[in-house]
């Protein structure tokens, strides 16, 4: 039998039944979208978070109070609390040779007003340096002066949205805020840039790190963020770092330092396992389709038993049966992966139009996985059917016609 | 030349034994024409599929053409029932979303042939059918009459040397049964042997030689008018 004529009678044999052949092809089409819509989910999520990491730039280590690896027990009663980072810790580092800026962060919570309008916002108190090392922008005016980090100046520099909630559309430079009890100036409003690692920053309010101390009547940091020179010498710089603090800490190692990498990589490792998980899911709904294809098959070859009874009375080998039998099914499952794949590209399609900040991938992996396993279950799962069709006695397959 | 020594077939049907086929000792020359006749049950059916490569002999032998029959593998003989022999049946087992023309095609489509020599047999043998005009038409827009005659169409397509007939008139009124029947007589006179299974005396009795069988023995093999 030549390879043309052997599609055209398995074409004609789904064409006849319209209605299970459409269905069978629906059941395809769902897992191989779904695979490539679900991979197309995990990766662009991997991608969003990847992007998120990048926009604090590639070089940035972060120093944080305390050491992450004395967690699992329960907590240590008395004197063991870890020692506070100080801004002086901050001023050590930025001796460093391989630092390019440091930028020591305060983070609290407080009362803003103005006029008439009050909010609760969260106040970050930092230096000129955390413009640079946020990679952020100021819309208007200018952001905090350089100088000695000690001096609590009274001023402030505003995200876009609070800008917006208590300006609208009036001058907010040189206007003065109240912040508990204490009286800032506005100097600067920062660009909007949208959300980093889930903080808005257009929320927020900025004023010098000793000014936020004082507000916070507190002398500790809440972490400083340092900036290598370069990605090489993020490695060498973390070394650094530990051993500056360890000097000035008594000899203790009491910080844990993050550098962008090793979250990156956490992060690497949380969504590999998640698209294993999720494309395992998506197999599953594959593997019901292939089921599906069998029983469908089963029901096609036993309703077709007088027509198999006479391709082997006019002289079909038992092969030609099954080939036959196991065309249809890989037809059925490549119309079926097709069309799954125009389904998962338009929805990713149409998903990038209405979401633009979260793109999903097109995984070329997915696409190739999703049509491999399709094929592979529709033909694997046909393999009884046919051998059952190609085994049927004729005589007794020629008698089920009457 | 079909040979039949001594052919047994025996089916399993419960624990029951059914002895379709006892002792059948048969030999068609070439070009001939038989009817196989006798009451339902008498294993003349039996008989038609064994020599059709259709079922297997429980015991005995089948040569065809000098050829024994049962020991060759089942491609073999699927390539023999392709090449050497026609099969119309009672109920014709046209594929009921096929064209005329396309169920005529398929024992060629099934042997490789090629779609330019496949359309000349197909258009030659319509013509001959005298279905030139219904080419196109499924089996369901044809009379009975004609379904047979695309079923005959079909078993001679590939020029086979031996035409089996199970009861082709079974499924007719009067009028198209004796057409199919001329048909199959025409054919039979340019060479074809014809073997006809059929328990209507009046189709039995236009054969030349007429075997009657009864509880799976043939009782009667008489050659010459009735």
């Amino acid at each position: 039998m030549r390879g043309p004529d052997l599609l055209r009678l398995a074409g004609g044999s789904l064409r006849g039944q319209p209605t299970r052949s459409g269905l069978t092809l629906l059941a395809m089409a769902i897992g191989v979208a779904s695979v490539i819509v679900l991979a197309g989910l995990t990766e662009g999520a991997r991608d969003y978070v990847r992007g998120q990491f990048q926009s604090l730039g590639a070089n940035l280590l972060i120093v944080l109070p305390g050491r992450n690896e004395t967690r699992g027990g329960p907590p240590p009663l008395l004197g063991a609390t870890p020692r506070p980072l100080r801004l002086e810790d901050a001023l050590a580092l930025e001796r460093l040779r391989t630092v390019r800026r440091v930028a020591p962060v305060v983070v609290g919570n407080v009362l803003v007003r103005h006029g008439g309008l009050e909010r609760e916002v969260t106040v970050i108190g930092s230096t000129a340096a955390f413009l640079e090392v946020r990679r952020l922008r100021t819309a208007q005016g200018r952001f905090l002066p350089g100088g000695d980090p000690h001096r609590a100046r009274p001023v402030a520099v505003l995200g876009a949205r609070l800008k917006r909630e208590l300006f609208g559309g009036r001058e907010a430079l040189g206007a003065w805020l109240r912040v508990q009890d204490r009286r800032f100036r506005v100097i600067g409003v920062l660009a909007d840039t949208g959300q980093a690692l889930g903080l808005d920053l257009g929320d927020m309010l900025v004023v010098p790190v000793a000014s936020a101390q004082q507000l916070f009547d507190t002398e500790g940091l809440f972490r400083i963020l340092v900036e290598a020179r370069e990605a090489a010498q993020v490695a060498p710089t973390r070394e650094a770092i530990g051993q500056v603090i360890r000097e000035r800490h008594d000899g203790k190692d009491d910080v844990t330092i993050v550098t962008q990498g090793a979250m990156l990589s956490t992060f690497d490792r949380v969504f590999r396992a998640l698209s294993l998980a999720i494309a395992g899911v998506a197999a599953i709904s594959l593997l019901v389709a292939g089921i599906l294809t069998m029983n469908v098959m089963l029901v096609s070859v036993s309703q077709r038993t007088a027509e198999i009874g006479l391709l082997k009375a006019v002289g079909a080998a038992d092969r030609q049966v099954l080939s036959l039998i196991l065309a249809e099914s890989a037809a059925l499952s490549l119309l079926g992966a097709l069309a799954g794949l125009l389904a998962g590209l338009a929805a990713i399609a149409l998903e990038r139009r209405l979401f633009p900040g979260f793109p999903l991938a097109l995984e070329g992996w997915a696409i190739a996985f999703a049509t491999g396993a399709a094929l592979a279950t529709g033909i694997g799962f046909s393999l009884l059917p046919a051998r059952r069709a190609a085994r049927l006695d004729p005589v007794i397959a020629l008698g089920a016609g009457r | 030349m079909i040979e039949l020594l001594g052919l047994e077939r025996v089916y399993r049907m419960g624990d029951e034994a059914v002895h379709a086929l006892r002792q059948v000792e048969l030999r068609i020359a070439d070009g001939e024409y038989v009817a196989i006749m006798g009451p339902s049950g008498s294993g003349k059916s039996t008989l038609l599929h064994v020599v059709g490569l259709l079922d297997r002999p429980t015991a005995g032998r089948y040569l065809l053409d000098g050829v024994d029959t049962t020991t060759l593998s089942e491609p073999q003989r699927a390539r023999l029932r392709r090449e050497r022999i026609g099969f119309v049946f009672q109920a014709f087992h046209l594929i009921p979303r096929m064209t005329a023309a396309e169920n005529i095609e398929v024992p060629m489509i099934l042997a490789g042939i090629a779609p330019r020599e496949r359309r000349r047999r197909v258009a030659e043998i319509l013509e001959r059918l005298g279905l030139a005009d219904r080419a196109g038409h499924r089996p369901d827009q044809l009379s009975g009459g004609q379904r047979q005659r695309v079923a005959i169409g079909r078993a001679v397509v590939m020029h086979p040397g031996i035409l089996l007939a199970d009861e082709p008139t079974g499924n007719l009124d009067h009028q198209a049964g004796g057409q199919v029947m001329a048909l199959l007589e025409a054919l039979n006179t340019e060479g074809i042997t014809l073997v006809v299974v059929t328990h209507d005396p009046a189709v039995g009795g236009r054969a030349r030689r007429r075997v009657e069988m009864f509880d799976g023995r043939i009782v009667v093999d008489h050659t010459g008018p009735a």
